[in-house]
């Protein structure tokens, strides 16, 4: 069973970069996605750039893209993660374990797809 | 009634649960469809067995049953097209013996866990329970939550979805995570009972079946669990106060408080389970809000009048429970002891606080309390008050009538 985990935190929460508690959550994640590889439930995950996000909508055959929007949200989407594990249970127990979750939240959304039993 | 009809009743009492359990592991989580094919084999259980006779096992026959079915359906349904494949050879599938070698309890238990993931919303997770482990039916559950049918339908459909979609498991969770799990099953379990004891509207006051039911569930887990002080706490408090079920409604409908109750048809095994019960919970050492409540129970179960009770102890305990859980609920509850172990002036003074709290202004417990209180201080215009504010906000016609009958009685003195 897949899912994807939408990373969010609040703009300034967490550790700031240069801070030695800031490499400190670095090396964090660099040992979950080991473990994570290692238990087999690892398929994607990556960083967002969100600052450079670009809009595209098209309404009766006009095609219009536009820079941001740059949510002005709360939290910001900062990254996201597609694990393959069992069930619900072990998916909210990996997202348990991503540092962010100690200052942000974790979105967990059952994936839908084809290849899914 | 017949051996058949008693034979369906029973499987549908102690097996149902586990049969569902079965079905939806084995249709990978889908709890909508094995809720329909469960429903559908106890259908066709009611005809056949009349007929042919009550099958040697009956879990296992329904298990049987409702697998056809769904395999059947399954074949006709357009979305499960690319599924069929995968099931169909499955139909030599020997589910009997699966049915046979889980355990009851454990099914029983696992469908239990999932109804009650918190990643299900909290109103959903009771309604969820009562329909696919207590097994009551849509119009009941929608009765017990003062909700249209249509509304507890989409309600449970969308629980069920969420079930399926986000692949909530069908286990008793691994020890890390049972403790957690275990208070939400807990709170559950307390709900499904307190509706069944205090229902909130229509003609009865009581739903013995609710109340069963809610007993039933408690001795699974304690089963599960027989050193949690917790679990052990519910199923004491459960029995303690159950044991005074029948004494709560007079024989023209209307709801006995306990004080007013014929103590000699209070259940005295019943009690005594709870008693011993509450003993195992006590020597644990580890006090918590359900085995306080049993303890309160346990001391009005143990009096042998109103007036006797220990109300110093009684207010003591509440006094303790309201460090563990501070509600108005619990304050409500320790004004009354109060009352009786201080006076009604010691009781109202809790109450007063309370009363000045315009958010508390539809509880109506408070006004029904302070009602009784400032009657017995003499106050007649203020208990009349009360009164009747307490009843404008009862939707139990029998409570109402037992609120009205006390402001006739307060009225003339």
């Amino acid at each position: 069973m897949q899912y994807l985990i939408m990373l969010r935190f609040p703009e300034g929460a967490g550790a700031q970069e240069g801070t030695p508690e800031f490499d400190a959550e670095m090396a964090s994640w660099g040992r979950l996605n080991e473990e994570l590889n290692e238990a087999g439930a690892f398929v994607t995950a990556t960083g967002l750039h969100l600052q450079s996000e670009t809009t595209v909508r098209s309404r009766d055959g006009e095609l219009t893209v536009t820079d941001g929007p740059y949510a002005e949200a709360k939290e910001i989407l900062f990254s996201f993660y597609i694990l393959d594990v069992e069930d619900l249970d072990a998916a909210v127990a990996w997202a348990a374990k991503m540092p962010s979750t100690a200052y942000g939240s974790a979105e967990i959304i059952p994936l839908a797809g084809p290849s899914q039993t | 009634m017949t051996a058949a009809t008693d034979a369906l009743e029973q499987a549908f009492r102690d097996e149902r649960a586990a049969v569902l359990a079965t079905i939806t592991r084995r249709l990978d989580g889908d709890l909508a469809l094995a809720e329909d094919v469960v429903q559908d084999a106890f259908v066709a259980a009611a005809v056949e067995w009349d007929r042919r006779g009550v099958p040697d096992r009956p879990g296992a026959w329904l298990t049987t049953t409702a697998w056809r079915r769904a395999l059947d359906r399954l074949r006709h349904v357009r979305v499960a097209e690319a599924r069929a494949p995968d099931l169909v050879p499955d139909v030599s599938y020997d589910l009997e013996s699966e049915f046979d070698r889980s355990s009851i309890d454990d099914d029983q238990l696992s469908m239990l866990f999932a109804c009650c993931h918190p990643a299900l919303a909290a109103e959903a997770r009771m309604a969820l329970t009562l329909r696919s482990v207590a097994g009551l039916t849509v119009p009941e559950i929608a009765r017990a939550f003062l909700s249209s049918e249509s509304a507890m339908e989409r309600r449970l459909v969308r629980a069920r979805r969420k079930v399926s979609d986000a692949r909530i498991p069908f286990r008793i969770p691994p020890d890390e995570l049972l403790g957690e799990r275990l208070d939400g099953v807990l709170r559950v379990v307390y709900l499904v009972y307190t509706e069944g004891h205090v229902a909130t509207r229509g003609p009865a006051p009581v739903r013995g079946e609710l109340c069963e039911e809610a007993i039933r569930l408690a001795r699974l887990i304690v089963r599960l669990m027989p050193d949690d002080p917790e679990a052990l706490g519910l199923l004491a408090l459960l029995l303690l106060t159950d044991a005074r079920r029948a004494a709560r409604v007079r024989a023209d409908g209307l709801l006995v408080s306990l004080e007013d109750q014929d103590r000699s048809a209070w259940d005295r095994e019943r009690a005594a389970e709870g008693t011993s019960v509450l003993d195992r919970a006590l020597r644990l050492r580890r006090p918590s809000s359900y085995v306080i409540q049993a303890a309160i129970a346990a001391l009005h179960t143990q009096a042998p009048t109103w007036e006797a009770t220990d109300w110093p102890q009684v207010a003591g305990l509440y006094a303790e429970l309201e460090r563990h859980e501070p509600s108005p609920v619990v304050t409500v509850n320790r004004a009354v002891a109060v009352a009786f172990a201080e006076g009604a002036p010691a009781g109202l003074a809790i109450l007063d606080p309370l009363a000045a709290d315009d958010r508390l202004a539809r509880y109506q417990p408070l006004h029904a309390v302070r009602a009784d209180l400032l009657r017995r201080v003499g106050d007649t215009a203020g208990a009349d008050a009360a009164y009747a504010r307490a009843i404008a906000l009862t939707a139990n016609e029998a409570e109402r009538a037992a609120l009205a009958e006390r402001r006739r009685d307060a009225a003339a003195g």
